[in-house]
């Protein structure tokens, strides 16, 4: 089969790679962008584990073939945190330990970043509830539940006290996840350091 | 690499799409969501010679309400459908089914088409549609054509659809001003494939049932639209005796098969315990309404 020229945006790099068009989304971004946080669990949509944000919203990377994100903007669990510093929804997971092997986590951060823009105040049912797409062999869920309520409750803080001072405005309610911000084309796939560019990253959580 | 090897098409028009899809034909599947689809490609149960990606078809993507149907193209994400204005206002029997849709990262892809088109024994949609009497408009190479919701499901994962043909629009019917409804189903696990479901449309004259409809997933081959129970509902009054019966009608209605996750005596019996709380609930609609 031939080999298909993709550009795609991942945290705001850009980059270029070739693949077959049967090359999973998931694929690409592990093994040509060499980002290997996008776990793979499953690969039929069903475990959630390598849930990304694709021009904003949850997708399943496994379910999608990237030739099909051409041209897309796309966020995974490396461009959550600020350089050494977690983006607060990581560190309410941190804190609540909410995670033991790791291995479903970024699927469930990058779900919570989504739950959490469209519903800052969320129940403890709505909580399960949204994140009933991702599976966890670990931790019987618990800690995560109440991680994201913490979370809430951080980011409904940060953007009050956001409000108040008038300084940056989000573009929405909570700015759970800035969008990703422009640079300029980095072609170079596995070789680019790991945190390129990552110091002009617009934050959108509270400083921690 | 997990699915096996294939040629990619992606048409950017409904008539580049309908000319690769005469070209390629059985040889070549359509590629909406990708949410059923690419699945069984990853598992090589479904090996497409040719894959004709319809993301890039723009024009496939609305909500149009037309004054007594809500025209949906089949690339309109269930997401965005169930956040739609319209659909909430209009037909809130799909809204609320849609939410039960798989979880809102499978519905950001997933597509109102291609969940008609897919015909999965447990999709809410397919018991809607036909629910509703709704009807899909579908273009191939002898034109385009109209198929009604009854004429459509054949039998799992079977629609009267022609490989050549393209699923362009999706009607569902607007629920009649005062009606009730209700949508109930069963699943394991929040968002995961019902075990049954029902989806349930009362209309009222006064204060009396003036016509019932009832659409069943999960319990048989295609969707199941319960005759029999809506007979005996149209003309009542409402109570829960008239619930029981109704119940008791849709049992008789059903052929459920067993598998791991329940027998076909569980089926049947939720079936009817859900049409009777779905029936309760759609009364209860009505007099809110009234
Ligand atoms: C974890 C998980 C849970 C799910 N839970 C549910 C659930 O609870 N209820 C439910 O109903 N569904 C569920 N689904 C399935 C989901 O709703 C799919 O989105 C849907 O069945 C198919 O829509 P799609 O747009 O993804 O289609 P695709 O997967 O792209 O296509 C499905 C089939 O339809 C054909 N097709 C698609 N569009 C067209 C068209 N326009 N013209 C002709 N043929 C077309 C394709 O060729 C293919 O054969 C779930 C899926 C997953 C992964
Ligand atoms: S790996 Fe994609 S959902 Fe499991
Ligand atoms: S922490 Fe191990 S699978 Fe979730």
């Amino acid at each position: 089969m031939p080999l298909r020229r993709i550009t795609l945006r991942v945290n705001g790099t850009t980059y270029t790679g070739e693949a077959e068009p049967r090359k999973t989304l998931a694929d690409f971004i592990r093994e040509d962008c060499g980002l290997t946080g996008t776990h793979l669990g499953c690969e039929h949509g069903v475990c959630g584990a390598c849930t990304i944000l694709m021009d904003g919203q949850t997708v399943r990377s496994c379910l999608m073939f990237a030739v099909q994100a051409e041209g897309a903007e796309l966020t995974t669990v490396e461009g959550l945190a600020d350089g050494d510093r977690l983006h607060p929804i990581q560190q309410a997971y941190w804190d609540h330990h909410a995670l033991q092997c790791g291995f479903c986590t970024p699927g469930f951060l990058m779900t919570t970043v989504e739950f959490l823009n469209d519903n800052p105040q969320p129940t403890e049912r709505e909580i399960r509830e949204g994140l009933a797409g991702n599976l966890c062999r670990c931790t019987g869920y618990q800690n995560i539940v109440k991680a994201v309520a913490a979370a809430a409750s951080t980011l409904a803080a940060a953007s009050g006290a956001r409000r108040e001072t008038r300084t940056a405005a989000p573009s929405r309610a909570t700015d759970v996840m800035a969008a990703p911000r422009k640079t300029d084309g980095t072609p170079a796939a596995s070789q680019r350091p790991r945190h390129s560019g990552k110091t002009a990253k617009r934050r959108s959580g509270p400083k921690r | 690499m997990k699915p096996a090897p294939f040629e990619y098409h992606c048409p950017r028009t409904v008539d580049e799409g309908t000319a690769l899809l005469a070209e390629y034909g059985d040889d070549a599947k359509v590629l909406a969501g990708g949410q059923s689809l690419v699945p069984l490609m990853n598992m090589r149960l479904a090996r497409p010679a040719n894959l004709i990606d319809i993301n890039r078809i723009e024009s496939l993507a609305y909500i149009r309400d037309d004054g007594r149907t809500l025209r949906i193209g089949a690339l309109t994400r269930q997401r965005a459908t169930e956040r739609a204005p319209q659909v909430s206002e209009r037909c809130p029997l799909l809204r609320d089914a849609l939410r039960l849709v798989g979880h809102a990262q499978i519905r950001n892809r997933g597509t109102i088409g291609g969940s008609i088109a897919h015909a999965d024994p447990a999709a809410e949609l397919t018991a809607i549609l036909v629910a509703l009497d709704g009807e899909v408009t579908a273009r191939g190479p002898k034109g385009t054509r109209v198929i009604a919701a009854r004429d459509l499901f054949v039998s799992y994962l079977t629609t009267s659809l022609d490989p050549r043909e393209l699923l362009t629009e999706v009607c569902f019917p607007a629920l009649p001003a005062g009606a009730g409804w209700s949508w109930m189903e069963i699943a394991r696990r929040h968002g995961e494939f019902a075990l049954a479901g029902v989806g349930v449309v009362l209309a009222a004259r006064g204060g009396t049932i003036a016509t019932a409809r009832i659409g069943l997933t999960g319990v048989g081959p295609t969707p199941v639209r319960p005759a029999e129970a809506e007979r005996l509902l149209a003309g009542r009054s409402p109570s829960e005796d008239l619930w029981k019966g109704a119940a008791e009608a849709v049992r008789a209605a059903v052929t459920p098969d067993g598998d791991i996750h329940a027998s076909a005596e569980y089926r049947t019996h939720v079936a009817g315990v859900l049409t009777q709380r779905a029936l309760r609930e759609a009364w209860e609609r009505v007099r809110e309404a009234a």
